[in-house]
């Protein structure tokens, strides 16, 4: 995640101090992500290293105000052209559990399944409580449950996927081993 | 019928009990080398102000359940009770009567009667159920008020959005003293807003006590639900329950 975009952008808004930045940054974001302000400090550090803020001084009680410069505006400016990356896919705990479970033999796939589902709605169940309670208004809060929301389900969506073909590949005859298949699936970075 | 009946029919405790409950139902279609088992075994029981939801695949058994809760089709063995009363040792008559009078059916293509309006539609269980017009219209207008379009009373269903139609659907299925609702994919037929929009409003409604059992294989609907049901080939695999703490995402909200 970047920290930095996110502080310059939050920047953009006007001259802010560190604890300020944190707190607007969590108000944002509903605290899904907490930073602490240490790594908000250091993050400033390297912004203001960069050209991309300045301090602007002390506000009088020993904190000191960064403001955002020409090159920071440019910064955010691109940073919201730009799509975010989809780079290597990042380790996925829960794949690789799978794709060991339908392997090492002994292993009650259905079970696993299962359990991550039932887990996976409790989480679901959670995050839509939260959405109720924060209501219409809370505009950036509800559309960073919303993003987990639609992740947990997808995740659902997979298992019942998994669920699907681990289910019709017990009734098949067994296929023969197709070693030939396993050297095409590096995914490409 | 399997047991005795008196033991299933027991006192009913309209203030906490549950409003339905199936006690090791079972439903088979068919017999010998053709039959198929629907439900095996299953027993849940759905409380006032709970809302239920119901997952599995197709096949796994979810309509069935819906049908035997309404009343519309018979276990083949095994209890179903809607507010302590037991339907089994009923009469037809007797049967149909519990079944209009205190269930509410909503379903993915809302299934209002065209050539009546919002409030006409709302209306017509309550006249089924013996009620002057008048009154029947009354207590579909808050119903209508409940579910926050009682302006579109006069509209009918082909001049409504499908949002505005399953919120009629709502009121029907809610009207008089209704306490349970069934929802077959309420919100099948919709775009997510407006799927939410109505999930929000049987949330409320479940809130303001009345039961849901909601059937679904979308578990972004399931999780407006405070219990999640998971059926596999007749049988309820797994439950998550409604008790837990906003633990997730901390404590700061």
């Amino acid at each position: 995640m970047s920290v930095r975009h996110a502080l310059l952008a939050l920047l953009e808004e006007g001259p802010r101090y560190g604890y300020q930045l944190r707190a607007d940054f969590e108000t944002r974001t509903g605290a899904t992500w907490p930073l602490n302000v240490g790594q908000v400090y250091t993050t400033l550090a390297r912004l203001e290293r960069d050209g991309l803020v300045e301090a602007e001084g002390d506000d009088g009680e020993g904190h000191v105000v960064y403001r955002i410069t020409g090159g920071g505006r440019a910064e955010v400016a691109d940073w919201f052209t730009r799509p975010v990356a989809r780079t290597q896919p990042p380790r996925d705990e829960l794949a690789i559990k799978l794709a060991l479970a339908v392997t090492v033999p002994g292993v009650d796939v259905a079970a696993v399944i299962q359990r991550q589902r039932s887990a996976t709605i409790t989480a679901l169940q959670d995050y839509t409580r939260l959405k109720r309670e924060a209501g219409e208004d809370d505009l950036a809060w509800s559309l960073v449950l919303d993003s987990l929301v639609f992740a947990a389900e997808a995740e659902i969506r997979w298992l019942d996927h998994c669920e699907a073909r681990v289910r019709r590949r017990a009734r098949e005859p067994r296929a023969a081993a197709r070693p030939d298949i396993v050297e095409q699936r590096e995914v490409r970075r | 019928m399997t047991g005795p009946a008196s033991s299933a029919a027991s006192i009913p405790d309209l203030a906490g009990g549950p409003v339905l409950e199936l006690r090791e139902v079972t439903r088979v279609h068919g017999s010998g080398p053709t039959e198929v088992h629907a439900l095996r075994g299953v027993s849940m029981a759905v409380l006032p102000g709970e809302l239920v939801a119901v997952m599995g695949p197709s096949g796994s058994g979810k309509s069935t359940l819906l049908t035997l809760a309404g009343g519309l089709d018979q276990p083949t063995s095994g209890t179903v009770l809607l507010e302590g009363t037991a339907l089994g040792p009923l009469g037809q008559a007797a049967r149909a009567r519990l079944r209009r009078t205190c269930l509410g059916y909503v379903f993915q293509d809302y299934n209002l009667i065209p050539a009546l309006t919002a409030v006409e539609n709302v209306a017509l269980p309550r006249e089924l159920d013996g009620l002057r017009p008048r009154a029947a219209r009354r207590e579909a207008i808050a119903a209508l008020e409940a579910v926050g379009i009682a302006d579109l009373a006069r509209r009918f269903p082909d001049d409504m959005s499908g949002g505005q139609q399953q919120r009629v659907a709502i009121a029907r299925a809610i009207v008089g003293e209704r306490r349970l609702v069934l929802l077959d994919e309420p919100t099948g037929a919709l775009d997510t807003e407006t799927g939410e929009d109505v999930l929000r409003l049987v949330r409320e409604r479940c809130d303001a006590g009345v039961a849901g059992v909601m059937v679904t294989h979308e578990a972004r609907h399931a999780a407006w639900a405070d219990r999640v049901v998971f059926l596999r080939d007749g049988v309820v695999v797994d439950e998550t329950g409604r008790d837990r703490a906003d633990s997730l995402l901390g404590a700061s909200r």
